[in-house]
């Protein structure tokens, strides 16, 4: 058995560096295609939640409307929810475009409102006391408060996104998903690993991105120090409590 | 927007044909019950005992730290890419091990999580009250621990029975059995009312595992039985049998000092 195969590639290995050489184009158009999914369909869950979160904290009917169907459609799976955008849109990026936009909206409709729903009244007093029409109090006082609870549920969807973009494959649009999906026949196995790590790696670099985001937008949640003014390092961070609602 | 399709997936569901046989829809069924069933037993045994010895205070630092850690993580790594890794490692030539382990992998999380976040937030005051009564370690965690902590602990099966429905479904990619095999087979052939009914029968099932988890929830929840007794002093007879909550969320346990 000659151990020493020069070509890793035929050698049909899990690890391969010819692999990343000579396919470096597949590969960064796979992880293109991949990061605009995700960020298209996250954009445009977070654009279609922010009306649904005020609706359900204006009426309660809505609310439980809003969010049991949201959870209802968290609950299906994602295989049979991009099988049943099929007649809609045809094969298409489309299809796992709004696959995600539909799982992002419970995470993200949820933290909305729990967001807006916590912020003190005092504040909301104040600022009318000061003068602030209804717009202004949503946009520069209640917003930037919920912008924590916010940002966590963008996180969440983000990640999630970024790893369920992968079964669009089924469709031919899973970005490195579909470098998976087509080593499936061949056992290709670098090119399954490779596409396996690189969407790991995607998605703990836009967790971080969106925490350092998050902490840009929030200037005063580091200022005080001290550590007294709820900071959301270590310990529980809302991440895990907002899942367990889904 | 090709409505067409939504009779068509219709007369597909309704012939007896595609349901009978080896490749039918009973069968894929079948095994989709069977995997699910399994699994879920299996992530049971290996989480909740973990969860429980955790949130009991077997290490509570490290506990939090994993329970968090853990349920990002299982968010992070895309199912299908270990479905897939596992089906080309060494376990593959072994049937259905890799589907039964990845299903595992991914139910264990929001187990483990879920049941920590429930134990390890029980009231402490209720808890050093029953310590105080002389309740030894099992008892304050089968007695006092576990009862606060339900609600939060069937959310976790719940969501893990979820994900393994939606990651069994997934198993039809790399050839495993299952209803997510419908859709895949739909798509091959370029069937598409197929795909549609496969995917029918996923969503209801998935929907369906949810409603009976949760009807389990509120039979079994010993929480809502001592508050009804609690709450109902004369008439017994009246006692509010739904109580009308929602969806059961993480509610908070039971108020603190009672007696």
């Amino acid at each position: 058995m000659s151990a020493h195969a020069r070509n890793c590639l035929a050698a049909n290995d899990w690890i391969c560096g010819e692999y990343l050489r000579s396919r470096s184009e597949e590969l960064t158009d796979a992880t293109v295609e991949h990061i605009v999914i995700t960020l298209s369909a996250v954009g445009l869950a977070i654009l279609v939640a922010f009306p649904l979160a005020l609706l359900a904290r204006r009426w309660r009917i809505a609310a439980g409307g809003i969010l049991s169907l949201t959870t209802v459609l968290y609950t299906i799976p994602s295989l049979a929810m991009y099988a049943l955008l099929l007649p809609v849109f045809g094969i298409s990026a489309s299809i796992v475009v709004t696959g995600l936009v539909l799982y992002s909206l419970t995470v993200l409709v949820r933290n909305m409102l729990a967001g807006l729903q916590a912020v003190p009244e005092e504040a909301r007093e104040a600022a009318r006391g000061l003068g602030y029409g209804p717009a202004r109090l949503l946009f520069a006082v209640e917003l930037p408060l919920a912008l924590p609870a916010v940002m966590a549920g963008v996180r969440i969807a983000t990640v999630s996104a970024v790893s369920l973009t992968t079964v669009g494959a089924i469709v031919g649009h899973g970005g490195l998903g579909n470098l998976i999906y087509s080593s499936l026949d061949s056992y290709f196995k670098a090119q399954v690993l490779t596409a396996s790590v690189l969407c790991v790696a995607l998605a703990v670099a836009a967790d971080l991105l969106l925490l350092l985001v998050q902490r840009l937008l929030t200037p005063w949640a580091r200022a005080g120090g001290g550590g007294r003014r709820t900071r959301r390092r270590p310990g529980p961070a809302p991440a895990p409590r907002a899942e367990e609602v889904a | 927007m090709n409505l067409s399709v939504i009779p068509d997936a219709w007369s597909w569901l309704t012939t007896a044909d595609n349901w009978s046989g080896s490749g039918g829809a009973a069968h894929r069924l079948n095994e989709h019950l069977y995997l699910t069933a399994v699994c879920l037993v299996l992530s049971c045994a290996i989480a909740l005992p973990l969860a429980l010895w955790l949130g009991h205070g077997g290490g509570r630092r490290f506990g939090g730290a994993l329970a968090i850690n853990i349920s990002n993580a299982g968010r992070a790594v895309p199912t299908f890419a270990v479905l897939v890794l596992l089906t080309l490692g060494p376990l593959g030539t072994h049937g259905d091990l890799p589907t039964v382990i990845a299903l595992i992998l991914f139910a264990v999380p929001p187990l483990l999580t879920n049941a920590y976040v429930g134990i390890s937030q029980a009231d402490p005051s209720v808890v050093q009250a029953a310590k105080g009564m002389g309740m030894s370690h099992l008892q304050v965690l089968g007695r006092v621990e576990i009862p606060l902590a339900f609600p939060l602990i069937m959310t976790g099966v719940r969501t893990a029975a979820v994900q393994i429905v939606a990651t069994a479904t997934l198993a039809a990619l790399p050839g495993g059995g299952g209803l997510g095999r419908i859709i895949t087979a739909g798509f091959r052939t370029y069937r598409t009312p197929q795909v549609v009914a496969g995917a029918v029968l996923v969503a209801l099932l998935a929907l369906a595992v949810e409603g009976v988890l949760a009807l389990a929830q509120r039979l079994l929840d010993p929480g809502r039985r001592h508050r009804v007794r609690e709450a109902a002093p004369a008439p017994a007879g009246e006692a509010p049998h739904e109580p009308p909550t929602g969806r059961p969320r993480p509610t908070r346990p039971l108020t603190g000092s009672t007696q």
